[in-house]
């Protein structure tokens, strides 16, 4: 040391200081910030008990309906209302079936010249040799009409409710249905592969042959969706989305539904003015016959069997 | 006979609706709000021109629907009362459309806003094929369009309370299309026909004779109680205050204005057309009615007192409202039934004007609705405070604006009856005062200056520029006119209306 200085003005150097925040004597933030270390939160074992017991008992108390007086009195009294009106319901319709009119006696109000129209000349004038489809697609076609759009609405609600249109959501539920999908399930999958073309014909023939016998467009279109969701089950989403996706699905059951309308609005319109349809209406029994109920069955089957697998999609995994 | 041109207008108004119903499907939401829109505007443009031509020929007439007539094909049937219905309609769907059409870009998902626009539209045909049919198999096929799509619009909006308002909605109205198609399905099995004039034939044959008096009664009581539940008559009306309460505003408009009134609608041409009005004086029906009606009035006012919550309270007030309708049918005259018809354009018109000048009150709120954070929200957004008392003078029934004149019409209409006259009366005056504390409650809050300006800016309380809303502005003085032209200038609609329902019989 080459120079002596005093322990004051040593103490106040900056090698001092160094020296002293080195040997951890002393912290250089003391007095000008609070490094006062926070404590970590730490709750005894006691009071986390007791905080837990607190919340049970508080949600205990909200949702235990069996000691709630109040509530199970309405339930009582919600019982037994129901059950009265029930029966009184049950009663008033059982009363007033058995004052109707005898089912299936001649003289029964229903055979009349409605009936008797539509099973004498139903295949004259629709050239449908099945008069059930003859009726739903001709003579009450507006009904049907309506009806499709019915199916079409109950989807879009299906669609509302069910589809996950955010990304975090729509990666898990792929994620989820990823563990839940039957992976290379090798009976199902041979199955499938036998009896999923089988069913698509089978559905395709009853769409198609509404008109010559039992089948129709509903009834077509269920089968063909349920082979669809075979097919689905058996070899999971990659396979289906190649060909049908939510995409395919909206133009799908555009098209059929306008498909439908404008069909229906052109013989509206001609047979409320008097105007000769240019629809031939073909020999009976042909495939190609009967105007426009042919092509209102497969729109109709295009509808029903996309609605029945976008249901299912929807329950699935809420997209596609 | 040759049809004009113009008669085949609601087959393409119908046609059209059910149309833009996929169409919208395919779109993205900004298109399909544009459809909607010219949809909505074309209907009603062509609505009208089937109005004055039915005016200008003095007659009715019916549209066959194919190349079958009437009782093995479907047929529709246009008169001036349905035109104007149709009109009406549209004119309030389109201002509920547009009222509505800011907060849905901020409450709907994007990706589903065109979803609600299939089911707008396919609401507004159902509604549309409602007035015209004439038939009651198609109605039920309309009424379950109705049904559907109107719980689509409520639960849109996906939270707690509408999710759980659809499910209410859902099961009450499902019920009540139930019992709809067993009244339906006993009528047919009774008289073998579809057709509302051929039933009505046949119906009159078998009330001259007596024989099947049960379950013609039956019928009639299904089908009443099943319209009943579904337009929320009072004790059947526990889905609406949610429904209406917590959907976005274009959906509470749309529902409690036109949803319910369609039933309505369905259920005057029951009474008119299938059963024939003398048959259904004759029954007891019309006194349930009568009683039911006055209950709704009187527990509808009380429970719309009782209600913090803005909404809730004008849904509370339609139950009210429906109370008005129905004890109109009560009375069993056809100035009953007129004054009804009446109250149901003046509800719609004032009902539909509350609910969106509501949301323009909660909007300069923070969004509350409760009434009590509502204090000095008309000053904060004028137009919605103007509009939301104009709507409210007009509901408690104050001269100049429509629902003095529906009033007026039911107590005519009561005059005429002995024995319902003085509770017909007492009923008005007392749901009057109701309507008078909890309406002028709402005003005399929203109309109360705001004090503690601070506090005012942490809860979210902001000031409305007259030119941030111009479409809102627009829809709030297309209602008010609306209403000043139902109270003003009521004799000729009630005339029409009186023409209309005349051509029923």
């Amino acid at each position: 040391m080459s120079k002596q200085v005093p322990k004051e003005v040593y103490e106040k150097t900056r090698s001092y200081k160094f020296k002293q925040w080195l040997s951890g004597t002393k912290d250089p933030f003391l007095d000008t910030v609070e490094m006062k270390p926070q404590k970590e939160f730490y709750e005894s074992e006691k009071l986390i008990h007791e905080h837990e017991l607190q919340h049970q008992s508080i949600v205990e108390k909200a949702y235990d309906l069996e000691h709630n007086a109040q509530v199970r009195l309405f339930q009582k009294i919600y019982n037994i209302f129901s059950v009265i009106f029930c029966l009184c319901l049950v009663f008033i319709l059982l009363v007033g079936v058995s004052y109707l009119p005898k089912y299936g006696h001649e003289e029964n109000p229903v055979n009349n010249e409605v009936s008797a129209r539509y099973i004498g000349q139903g295949l004259q004038e629709t050239g449908a040799i099945n008069i059930v489809t003859g009726m739903i697609l001709d003579y009450r076609a507006f009904d049907t009409l309506g009806e499709s759009h019915v199916l079409f609405l109950a989807t879009c609600t299906v669609l509302i409710l069910l589809r996950k249109d955010k990304k975090k959501y729509q990666e898990t539920a792929e994620h989820n249905d990823r563990i839940y999908e039957p992976k290379n399930d090798v009976i199902l999958q041979t199955v499938a592969r036998v009896l999923v073309p089988f069913i698509e014909i089978f559905g395709i023939y009853v769409i198609l042959g509404g008109h010559l016998g039992p089948g129709g467009g509903f009834s077509g279109g269920a089968i063909c969706g349920a082979g669809l969701i075979l097919y689905l089950n058996a070899f999971g989403f990659a396979k289906t989305e190649k060909f049908f996706t939510g995409k395919t699905y909206k133009c799908m059951c555009f098209g059929a539904l306008a498909c439908y309308s404008l069909a229906k609005t052109y013989s509206f319109f001609t047979g409320a003015n008097h105007i000769e349809s240019v629809i031939p209406l073909g020999t009976p029994g042909a495939i190609l016959s009967s105007g426009l109920i042919l092509l209102l069955d497969i729109c109709v089957g295009f509808v029903v069997s996309g609605t029945m697998y976008t249901f299912y999609v929807m329950f699935r995994k809420g997209g596609y | 006979m040759n049809l004009a041109f113009v008669h085949n207008f609601p087959l393409f108004c119908i046609i059209l609706t059910l149309f833009s119903g996929p169409c919208s499907m395919i779109l993205s939401a900004k298109k399909a709000r544009i459809l909607n829109l010219c949809v909505i505007t074309a209907v009603g443009i062509m609505s009208l021109l089937v109005l004055v031509e039915v005016c200008m020929s003095g007659g009715s007439y019916v549209y066959t629907m194919g190349h079958f007539p009437a009782p093995w094909g479907n047929e529709i049937r246009v008169g001036p009362l349905e035109a104007f219905m149709a009109l009406f309609f549209c004119i309030i769907m389109f201002l509920s459309m547009v009222g509505g059409a800011a907060q849905r870009k901020a409450k709907l998902e994007e990706s589903k806003e065109n979803l609600y626009y299939v089911m707008v539209n396919l609401l507004l045909s159902s509604l549309i094929a409602l007035i015209y049919t004439n038939d009651l198999f198609t109605a039920y096929v309309f009424v379950e369009i109705n049904t559907i799509s109107a719980c689509g619009m409520i639960m849109i909006k996906q939270s707690g309370h509408t999710l759980e308002a659809a499910t209410r909605y859902m099961i009450m109205s499902l019920l009540g299309s139930g019992l709809l198609l067993l009244g339906i399905c006993f009528l047919y099995g009774l008289t073998g026909h579809l057709l509302m004039s051929n039933i009505k034939e046949e119906v009159a044959a078998i009330a001259a004779t007596g024989t099947y008096h049960a379950p013609l009664m039956v019928a009639v009581g299904l089908m009443c109680v099943g319209l009943a539940i579904k337009s929320a008559l009072f004790p059947f009306h526990s889905w609406l205050p949610d429904a209406y309460g917590y959907s976005t505003v274009s959906s509470a408009a749309i529902l409690s204005s036109l949803v319910s009134k369609g039933y309505i609608f369905l259920l005057i041409k029951i009474f008119y057309r299938v059963i024939g009005f003398d048959i259904i004086c004759n029954s007891k029906i019309i006194n349930v009615f009568f009683v039911f009606g006055i209950a709704g009035m009187m527990f509808g006012s009380i429970s719309a007192a009782k209600e913090v919550n803005i909404r809730r309270m004008i849904a509370f007030s339609s139950v009210a409202q429906i109370g008005y309708i129905y004890m109109g049918f009560g009375l069993g005259t056809n100035l009953g039934v007129l004054a009804s018809i009446y109250h149901i354009l003046s509800h719609a018109a004032t009902k539909s004007l509350l609910f969106v000048s509501a949301a323009g009150l909660s909007e300069c709120s923070g969004n509350h609705k409760e009434l009590t954070k509502l204090t000095g929200a008309g000053y904060r957004n004028p137009p919605a405070g103007m509009a939301f008392t104009v709507g409210a003078l007009s509901m408690i029934g104050f001269p100049l604006f429509s629902g003095f004149i529906s009033k007026i019409l039911f107590a005519q209409a009561a005059v005429n009856q002995a024995n319902k006259m003085l509770p017909t009366l007492i009923a008005l005056a007392l749901s009057t005062i109701l309507n008078v504390i909890y309406f002028m409650r709402a005003v005399l809050i929203i109309y109360t200056p705001q004090k503690d300006a601070a506090c005012a800016q942490e809860s979210g309380y902001r000031r409305i520029r007259m030119n941030e809303h111009p479409e809102i502005v627009f829809v709030f003085v297309c209602f008010v006119l609306l209403n000043l032209v139902l109270g003003l200038m009521s004799q000729p609609i009630v005339e029409l209306c009186s023409r209309g329902l005349g051509m029923f019989g």
